[in-house]
């Protein structure tokens, strides 16, 4: 992968892909079509072992998706947060099982902003794994709760919910309260002071975890605003990239349906040649055309940090959270009876798209962050 | 020809042309540079130039405070005719039409709509009968911008009765000061006329001013249809640019007419106008690329839903004020503009953008079948005469 040229051109310039981006989204599509089987999804969701270790090898080794944010000196391959915001993208289309979104997005983001390089060369290979420890519902903009405070000789104590991929994570990124100020830490899982209680997530496909640290000892990163910073970064990235996971979702629901509408014949001709079924794909295909946009801005805004990154991941997660929900909604109904099956995948996408509507804000939160910054006050 | 040599010609010819006073002879020397419409070919106004160069050019042209030739008032000629006449013209027709269309100097309308040819149009009836070495054409058009100002139309008319409707149709270019061509002011629901029904009666057309075979009309109607969708372009639009950045103004000037379910309506709409905005942006740079792809249709049928939508809300954020409108008055504007008009007016206006150039229905129609491939209608009246056609 060359590195990105430029960081100085409007991030509406990068709208489109490149033709680097089009080769790392075909080689990552055969892949994940070869890999992630429906039926050993499935089997593997109500395990507990949910995500598939051997993609995640294959992942990171072969097509390097680990390390794209991460700089080429710390072992990374130098590209940028757009690239990365592609991966989630043929990540969603898949639903595929692994911890990217905790490891190479959010506790990248977090380890990144704080300049801690030996933790990111270690995630950039994909041989170990990190998350973020903050609740998937946090929205950008909202001060985390800081429920875990640090004592003088930086051990951890509280507990964190709905975490993402702290299950299968090797280090965690958690932020404290000291009296000097919060403060952002790793943690060693694997320390008995650390209890990690699997949740029942709504989306099979993406565990979530509660974290319970009892006088963990812990490895300060980052203190005061820097500590925050890294945190609020990090959920603007996950927040930003979400959308892309959404956009790549709703595209799957989309061109599954219409598969199967040009196959499935009721009343002697094929469903989809009925008017009723075809307007409603034809506008769900026009709303994913706005949902490209959206998301390919809030990746392109984080990728150099624009003064208009708020603003364009307040829109991207309002717009792509509704349009994926309703992409696997439509999916469901206009499948008809086998959409409602456990054997089919509708239902694997809609508990996906409803759970990323939630993450890291509802539409109405991001709406209502917006209002606040471009002055449309209630 | 690169970007580079491509700006080098531009420079040599802004030198060479200090003297600006005679505004179409400056456009006439522009066109006979080259430099009018860069990808047409050498002689016709362009250079063989990649499309994407004409940003770049048109830039420095206005940077430059030379004359125009007005885009917006000759929009069917240049985004419609143009290139049907380019791609189906003789060398004398395109000599013939493309200067004085491009320099604005002959303006062209479009007579394809009929009253009972709307959505489809390969209905159409009006008659083309061969007649020596013209043909005689009788018939009622509709719909027709700019009719009572052009000099030019592209019509399509039927000249085989017997054969299925796509089938016998031929394309002319008709002279709108031919004798038994009546152009009337049709009033829409604004009051304004924008439009026209045309009247052809007895109108003698030359065997010469035929646009590509006789009966093979739909396959040039379908270019220049083609480039209508194609036809998106220009500067880009800022951010609060179209119709939401007027209702958002209203929203920050009167704290008083303000609700909760208004304002939940005005972020969604934001929303979507700022999504909308991108997708155009995305379309551009695609079409800058040489790669138009398919949002186009798309992005007509979003923005006739929003400026539908907006309309309907900033006539409900205004309330009472909304219930007084500027003027009734029959006018006969060049073009549509959404901004200088008063609420009552975009609300009633907006009406029309989900049924010119393409119901909202038949885009749908044309997504669902051309870019996501499902199976068409069933089309009865494909085999049949057009003539057995019921109407």
């Amino acid at each position: 992968m060359t590195p990105s040229t430029s960081t100085v051109e409007s991030p509406t310039a990068h709208l489109a892909y490149t033709a680097d981006e089009d080769d790392l989204r075909s080689g990552l599509r055969d892949l994940l079509t070869d890999r992630v089987a429906l039926p050993a999804l499935l089997a593997r969701i109500e395990t507990t072992e949910p995500y598939d270790p051997k993609l995640w090898r294959v992942l990171a080794e072969q097509i390097g998706v680990t390390g794209l944010a991460i700089a080429e000196e710390h072992g990374g391959s130098g590209a940028t947060w757009r690239e990365t915001a592609l991966v989630m993208e043929e990540l969603g289309r898949a639903v595929a099982p692994t911890p990217f979104l905790g490891s190479a997005v959010l506790a990248t983001a977090a380890l990144g902003h704080c300049g801690a390089h030996d933790l990111l060369t270690e995630l950039a290979g994909g041989h170990r794994t990190a998350t973020l420890a903050v609740s998937f519902a946090t929205a950008p903009g909202t001060q985390p709760p800081y429920d875990v405070r640090a004592d003088t000789d930086d051990t951890l104590t509280g507990t964190v919910t709905s975490v993402v991929d702290a299950g299968s994570a090797d280090l965690i990124v958690v932020a404290a309260t000291t009296p000097q100020g919060p403060t952002l830490y790793t943690v060693d899982p694997t320390h008995e002071g650390v209890h990690r209680q699997s949740v029942t997530s709504l989306d099979l496909t993406r565990p979530l975890t509660d974290l319970t640290l009892t006088a963990a000892p812990g490895r300060p990163i980052a203190r005061g605003d820097a500590a925050e910073a890294a945190v609020a970064a990090a959920i603007t990235t996950g927040a930003a990239l979400l959308a892309s996971e959404q956009l790549g979702l709703a595209e799957y629901c989309l061109e599954s349906t219409v598969a199967y509408l040009k196959t499935r014949n009721q009343f002697g001709r094929p469903v989809g040649s009925f008017q009723g079924p075809k307007h409603r794909l034809a506008a769900l295909w026009v709303s994913i055309t706005q949902a490209r946009a959206v998301a390919r801005y809030a990746a392109a805004c984080v990728a150099v940090d624009d003064p208009d990154t708020a603003v364009a991941v307040a829109v991207a997660q309002a717009h792509c959270s509704d349009i994926a929900v309703h992409a696997a909604e439509e999916c469901v109904q206009l499948h008809g009876g086998i959409g409602f099956t456990w054997e089919h995948h509708a239902h694997l996408y809609l508990k996906r798209a409803k759970a990323d509507a939630l993450a890291f804000g509802t539409p109405d939160r991001h709406r209502a962050a917006l209002a606040e910054l471009v002055d449309l006050a209630p | 020809m690169t970007a580079a040599q491509l700006d080098e010609r531009v420079t040599a010819f802004l030198a060479a042309h200090p003297d600006t006073s005679d505004e179409i002879g400056y456009l006439r020397a522009r066109f006979d540079a080259g430099l009018a419409w860069v990808h047409y070919p050498v002689g016709l106004g362009g250079l063989d130039a990649p499309r994407s160069s004409q940003r770049a050019v048109d830039a420095r042209f206005v940077a430059a405070g030379a004359p125009t030739n007005d885009p917006g008032r000759i929009g069917i000629g240049l985004g419609m005719a143009a290139p049907t006449v380019l791609a189906y013209g003789t060398a004398e027709q395109r000599a013939r039409w493309l200067r004085p269309l491009w320099t604005g100097e002959e303006v062209w309308c479009q007579l394809f709509s009929e009253p009972g040819a709307g959505s489809d149009l390969a209905a159409l009836g009006t008659r083309a009968v061969r007649d020596g070495d013209a043909w005689v054409v009788d018939g009622q058009k509709v719909w027709t911008s700019m009719a009572h100002e052009a000099r030019w139309a592209i019509l399509v008319t039927r000249t085989h009765p017997d054969l299925p409707k796509h089938r016998g149709m031929t394309y002319f270019v008709c002279d709108m000061t031919a004798p038994g061509v009546e152009v009337r002011p049709l009033r829409q629901a604004t009051g304004e006329a924008e439009f026209n029904e045309v009247f052809l009666t007895g109108v003698r057309i030359p065997d010469a001013h035929r646009l590509g075979e006789i009966g093979d009309g739909w396959s040039v109607a379908r270019t220049t249809l083609m480039n209508e969708r194609v036809a998106i372009g220009g500067a880009s639009e800022p951010r609060e640019g179209g119709m939401i950045g007027i209702v958002a103004d209203t929203w920050r000037a009167h704290p008083e007419l303000r609700t909760a379910g208004l304002h939940d309506r005005l972020l969604r709409l934001w929303v979507e106008a700022e999504a909308a905005r991108l997708t155009t942006e995305r379309l551009r740079l695609q079409l800058a690329a040489g790669d138009p792809g398919p949002e186009g249709s798309g992005a007509k049928l979003t923005y006739a839903r929003l400026n539908q939508e907006i309309s309907g809300l900033e006539l409900d954020l205004l309330a009472e004020q909304g219930l007084r409108h500027d003027e009734w008055t029959m006018r006969r504007p060049a073009s549509v503009d959404f901004t200088t008009r008063s609420p009552g007016y975009r609300y009633l206006r907006a009406k029309g953008n989900s049924i010119e150039g393409g119901t909202s229905e038949i885009l749908l129609n044309v997504i669902a079948e051309r870019v996501l491939g499902l199976p068409p209608e069933p089309r009865v009246d494909k085999d049949t005469a057009w003539k057995d056609l019921p109407r």
